[in-house]
């Protein structure tokens, strides 16, 4: 099946390459493939906590970020049973938090808004929980609402350039799982390693202060084309 | 703390109900606009980044979400004490002469007009903007529809969003104006004057042209001798987006003029067991009842009050159209200054001076040129302690004040929305009407809508009036019978 050493797959019947060890999440996307992920980020060690990615591998649930491709696999994908799960699994993130898009600075770069859309979820089919959560305000370059935090772990997972982790997990195994910002560090972050941690975000959880709407409402990335729309082909 | 969840979809709409009490003889002995509803915003935002302010209390209402979107951008630049670039200032006036427009607009075609242009005593099932519309012709109807788009369009452009708009930042405002933009605007704003000036002549028309209505505003039933509040530029001009706050009273005479900031000392709050209004009143005279004249501290802020505490209008037709409105009304020039008109439905027509007014202001702003600016954005670096902001909303001087700790999270939030201003005398018009209108258990449809009439005219809000959210709302419900007897009670937290 092996094409130019590459990998061959399909994914919904597309034939697909891939190289040795790629994700399949990756391989979709350099195959002009959307599969929607949100903990997800390429060129980080993949999480699988989000389990929006959820793809069927030979008939098996499987998370495409963290399931390497194998010669000759069928993936499907854009099937009427994942795309209920996705949406659903949606749905649970917007009731366990507080996701008040209208008043949020990431409303339009959002990509937990974004695949709300992308899914036609117009009410959460789930009781609201609305937990009191917080802000950390105390740091200079950084807001830190926990309210909007949907554990996906990539603050976690990315470090600064000279490789420091600004954000942690605390209270592991607990109710009260949340992430924490080294106040210090994150002071002492530059604008732009500040922009980066607030864009690395897929929600509005961090936030870069004193930068609110430098991308007025409109022009924004999801404002025109689902999320998605830039890797499908 | 206690947890308070507010469900979004129920609260959406202002409720008010008017009750009357009849006597003996059937004649009205009390008459209220109760509020039985609640909005909670002043406590649910303790706690947030303050910097949200402007889209989480813009959200308190669809009719003016620019109101509370301005005075909470205005309160964030007095909290982190940075001064907008007159670019900034400009831009933002613009934008809300475009809201002024299209709200007055709504107001006389859609709420005020069915009243006067069909007739108090109309058919109830006509009388509404359809009725309007058939009777003055589709033609005016396209205007009126027209005149909300472009508007609206307008707002959309500058702010971000048709209806909520979000460019309002501490010091700054999230777009600039392209010169297409400017362009568009400029040819609308021209079109907003047309639309004005044909609205007066329509005015002219239908109301002042018919001795009935004219009558009917001239009436005792529909006058009270209140304070008037607004705000004023340097030159004791009206003024929507900045200025001080200006009090004449029922004389004409300047009680006080103030900056926004300092409204805690010039304006106290009183709660009555029977209302969760609460109702504002002049410090500087005091609480003396649901009284008119100088020794009643109620005061009212409406397009007629703005007028009536101003002296004059800084644009040229709508001057001209000011000066009118008071010589028709047979007011006398005082010391330079006319004195003020205490009946409430010309209400009516002092906002339609205003929607002319902010028309001819955006053709001014437009040209400016420093309108398209791109020194719209300021780097805010101070620490936030205390804001206060205010604007003239439709309904009446619109006060935020927050206070936030050293990294701006929200500590205390005070909202005094127009339509509170205005809780005293619409209270008073409502009782006034009534016992002008209704004798001896005489109660036709068309009467009950003049005492409709009698609060219409204040437009006010409901929904944004009901916001303090202590968790134990009074409510009190009686229920009378002609003879003064109490049938029923039914009662929830009254002291
Ligand atoms: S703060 Fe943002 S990036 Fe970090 S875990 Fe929460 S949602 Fe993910
Ligand atoms: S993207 Fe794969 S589990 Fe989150």
């Amino acid at each position: 099946m092996k094409k130019d050493g590459k990998l061959y797959f399909e994914i919904d019947g597309k034939p697909c390459y891939a190289e040795e060890g790629q994700s399949i999440i990756d391989a979709a996307t350099e195959n002009g493939v959307f599969i929607p992920s949100l903990c997800h980020m390429e060129g980080v060690k993949p999480a699988g906590s989000c389990r929006i990615c959820n793809v069927k591998v030979d008939g098996r649930n499987m998370t495409a970020c963290t399931t390497p491709v194998e010669d000759g696999m069928i993936v499907e994908n854009d099937i009427p049973e994942l795309t209920e799960l996705r949406k659903a699994i949606v749905e649970t993130l917007f009731v366990s938090g507080n996701h008040h898009c209208p008043t949020c600075e990431k409303s339009g770069n959002c990509e937990l808004q974004a695949l709300a859309y992308r899914f036609q979820m117009l009410v959460p089919r789930f009781p609201y929980k609305f937990p009191e959560k917080g802000v950390n305000p105390r740091s200079d370059q950084i807001y830190h609402d926990r309210n909007r935090c949907i554990l996906c772990k990539r603050c976690i997972r990315t470090v600064t350039k000279d490789g420091k982790h600004v954000f942690a997990y605390h209270g592991r195994g607990g109710e009260d799982l949340h992430v924490a910002i080294d106040e210090e560090l994150a002071s002492r972050l530059t604008d732009e390693e500040a922009l980066e941690a607030m864009e690395n975000c897929p929600v509005g959880a961090i936030l870069k202060k004193e930068r609110g709407f430098e991308v007025p409402i409109g022009e924004r990335k999801y404002d025109h084309q689902p999320i998605g729309s830039e890797i499908e082909n | 703390m206690e947890r308070i969840s507010i469900d979004p979809i129920t609260r959406l709409e202002g409720h008010g109900k008017i009750e009357i009490f009849l006597n003996d003889e059937g004649n009205v002995d009390n008459a209220y606009l109760q509020i039985p509803e609640l909005r909670g915003f002043e406590q649910f935002s303790i706690g947030r980044p303050a910097e949200e302010m402007p889209r989480i209390t813009n959200r308190i209402c669809g009719v003016c979400p620019e109101a509370h979107h301005m005075a909470a951008t205005k309160a964030l630049d007095d909290l982190f004490n940075v001064e907008p670039s007159s670019a900034v200032k400009k831009l933002r006036e613009l934008f809300y002469s475009a809201f002024y427009v299209t709200d007055h607009t709504v107001h006389f075609y859609a709420l005020g007009a069915p009243d006067f242009v069909l007739g108090p005593e109309s058919d109830p099932a006509k009388r509404n903007i359809l009725g309007v519309i058939h009777k003055v012709g589709v033609e005016i109807g396209k205007q009126v529809i027209e005149c909300r788009k472009r508007n609206h369009e307008i707002i959309q452009m500058l702010g971000g969003r048709g209806i909520h708009p979000v460019a309002g930042l501490p010091g700054g405002w999230s777009k600039a104006m392209t010169s297409e933009e400017r362009d568009q605007i400029e040819e609308w704003s021209r079109q907003n004057v047309e639309f004005g000036l044909f609205s007066l002549e329509l005015f002219d028309d239908v109301v002042l042209g018919n001795q009935e209505y004219l009558d009917l505003i001239l009436s005792d039933a529909f006058t009270h001798e209140t304070y008037y509040m607004g705000t004023v530029n340097e030159d004791n001009q009206a003024n929507f987006y900045d200025g001080d706050i200006r009090v004449v009273g029922p004389d004409g005479e300047e009680l006080v003029k103030y900056p926004p900031s300092e409204y805690p000392a010039h304006v106290a709050e009183r709660v009555e067991p029977w209302s969760y209004l609460k109702f504002p009143y002049l410090k500087d005279v005091g609480w003396n009842g649901f009284a008119d004249g100088k020794d009643s501290g109620v005061y009212c802020c409406t397009p007629l009050s703005r007028l009536n505490a101003s002296d004059g209008l800084a644009t040229p037709k709508a001057q001209e159209h000011f000066e009118r409105f008071y010589e028709t009304l047979g007011s006398e020039k005082i010391n330079g200054r006319y004195q003020p008109v205490h009946h409430r439905l010309a209400t009516h027509w002092a906002r339609l001076i205003e929607l002319l007014y902010s028309a001819e202001r955006m053709v001014e702003l437009v040209q400016d040129p420093e309108i398209t600016s791109q020194d719209v954005r300021t780097v805010v670096t101070n620490t936030p302690d205390e804001g206060v902001g205010s604007v003239e909303a439709p309904r009446g001087t619109l006060t935020h004040h927050y206070k936030t700790d050293g990294n701006g999270i929200l500590t205390d939030v005070n909202l005094i929305v127009g339509t509170t201003n205005n809780n005293a005398p619409i209270a008073m018009s409502i009782k006034k009407a009534a016992q002008g209108l209704i004798k001896n258990g005489e109660v036709s449809e068309g009467l009950l809508n003049m005492v409709e009439m009698a609060f219409r005219n204040y437009d006010p809000c409901m929904s944004c009036a009901t916001h303090s959210l202590p968790g134990k709302m009074p409510l009190e419900v009686k229920i009378y019978d002609a003879d003064g007897e109490e049938l029923e009670t039914h009662q929830q937290y009254v002291d």
